[in-house]
């Protein structure tokens, strides 16, 4: 390695990294400091040491939001990435239908996340919304999101769904659409059902792509927030209180800045976790790829 | 506009935290400037650099305090030196 090397190109990063401490690197420090002290208000703070994060590591309701959450983010990847792998080998893969299915395929992607909460209270309400009218009324089942939590979740989830697997698809046809044509023809020339077709060829080359869907998909329904706070404000009872929404209900809802700061410490821990491995799965995504 | 820094409710505490922080920070710069890592096999599952090693045992070592404050009761300047001792393991054998 050459010693000698030139770093001053580093110098050009003084504004971003300027910017990046005023917007979170001071804040972060700011919350460190709530998170020992008991603040009544302006001014006034006792210190208290680690008495915030024996409150809030002894808190059942943080145990459920955050087993709630991981819950959340597996039923989330289980059923959004085989769902979007499955519609991107059902895509045309020629034709105006490429555009056609994609521009429909994206349309969730662009509609904005508060809205998104909106558009499902009206489609599920039992009088008025389409489908809370037609499984209520017609199929006579029962099924109110505001009132029973299963009722909550499978809305949630079929929200979630809608909202992301476009996502997972985009990105899983477009690892399909730069496997060389070679390969099914050699395949084809192996007498190769499509079946051994998608496990022997499709998949493996659609690897990369998937990893980085699987991850983006797990950090996204991992820090969630705005659909169910709008969809169901962490109800019914806590049924959907996600870590996130538990969060801004101690912060803002009571204004326990002490509690609020040491638990955010621990969920931000638990994402720069993530986050790690996150990164170290992508800078490794196809190193072992040698077959 | 005041300048002061009441409203980020300092404490002496986490003052020193802060500072120890900074300090090992910009330590590790100029290890860094002076030799320059490469990453090496440790214990730990991947490839890493000196950096990455206290990234790593700095995490590990708040968690060990976490897990200290959540299932005990005792001090936490029991468990302090071996989170310290943790973070020497990683730094020179992770």
């Amino acid at each position: 390695m050459n010693k000698w090397e030139n770093n001053r190109a580093w110098l050009l990063t003084v504004p971003v990294l300027i910017l990046v401490a005023f917007s979170s690197i001071i804040p972060l420090m700011t919350v460190i400091n709530y998170s020992v002290q008991d603040i009544m208000g302006e001014g006034q703070s006792l210190f208290v040491g680690t008495e915030m994060f024996k409150a809030v590591l002894r808190e059942p309701r943080l145990h459920e939001a955050l087993w709630r959450q991981f819950l959340f983010s597996a039923l989330v990847l289980l059923i959004e990435m085989p769902l979007g792998v499955l519609l991107a080998l059902a895509m045309p893969k020629k034709g105006w239908g490429v555009s056609f299915s994609l521009v429909v395929i994206a349309l969730p992607l662009l509609i904005p996340w508060n809205t998104i909460g909106s558009i499902w209270i009206i489609f599920v309400r039992p009088d008025i919304g389409l489908f809370g009218h037609f499984i209520n009324n017609v199929l006579g089942i029962p099924f109110d999101h505001t009132a029973r939590p299963l009722d909550a979740w499978i809305t949630l989830m079929f929200m979630e769904v809608w909202h992301w697997t476009p996502l997972v698809a985009l990105l899983a046809y477009a690892g399909l659409r730069a496997i060389p044509e070679v390969y099914y023809q050699a395949a084809k020339i192996d007498g190769s059902s499509p079946w051994k077709t998608f496990w022997y060829i499709q998949l493996p080359k659609m690897r990369g792509v998937l990893t980085i869907a699987l991850l983006l998909r797990f950090m996204d329904s991992f820090l969630i927030y705005a659909e169910p706070f709008v969809l169901t404000g962490g109800g019914p009872g806590n049924a959907t209180t996600f870590l996130s929404i538990y969060l801004v209900k101690l912060a803002l809802g009571q204004f326990d800045l002490g509690t609020a700061g040491a638990f955010s410490l621990i969920y931000f821990l638990i994402v720069e976790v993530l986050c790690f491995v996150f990164y170290q799965v992508l800078q490794n995504v196809g190193k072992g790829a040698k077959t | 506009m005041h300048l002061t820094l009441e409203w980020m409710y300092w404490t002496r505490p986490t003052a020193i935290f802060f500072i120890v922080l900074f300090v090992i920070l910009a330590a590790m710069t100029i290890w860094q400037t002076l030799a320059p890592s490469v990453p090496r096999r440790g214990f730990l599952p991947l490839a890493t650099t000196p950096g990455t090693r206290l990234f790593l045992g700095i995490i590990s070592a708040i968690f060990i305090h976490l897990a200290w404050i959540g299932l005990t009761d005792l001090s936490l300047w029991i468990v302090f030196p071996f989170a310290v001792g943790w973070i020497i393991v990683v730094m020179i054998w992770g």
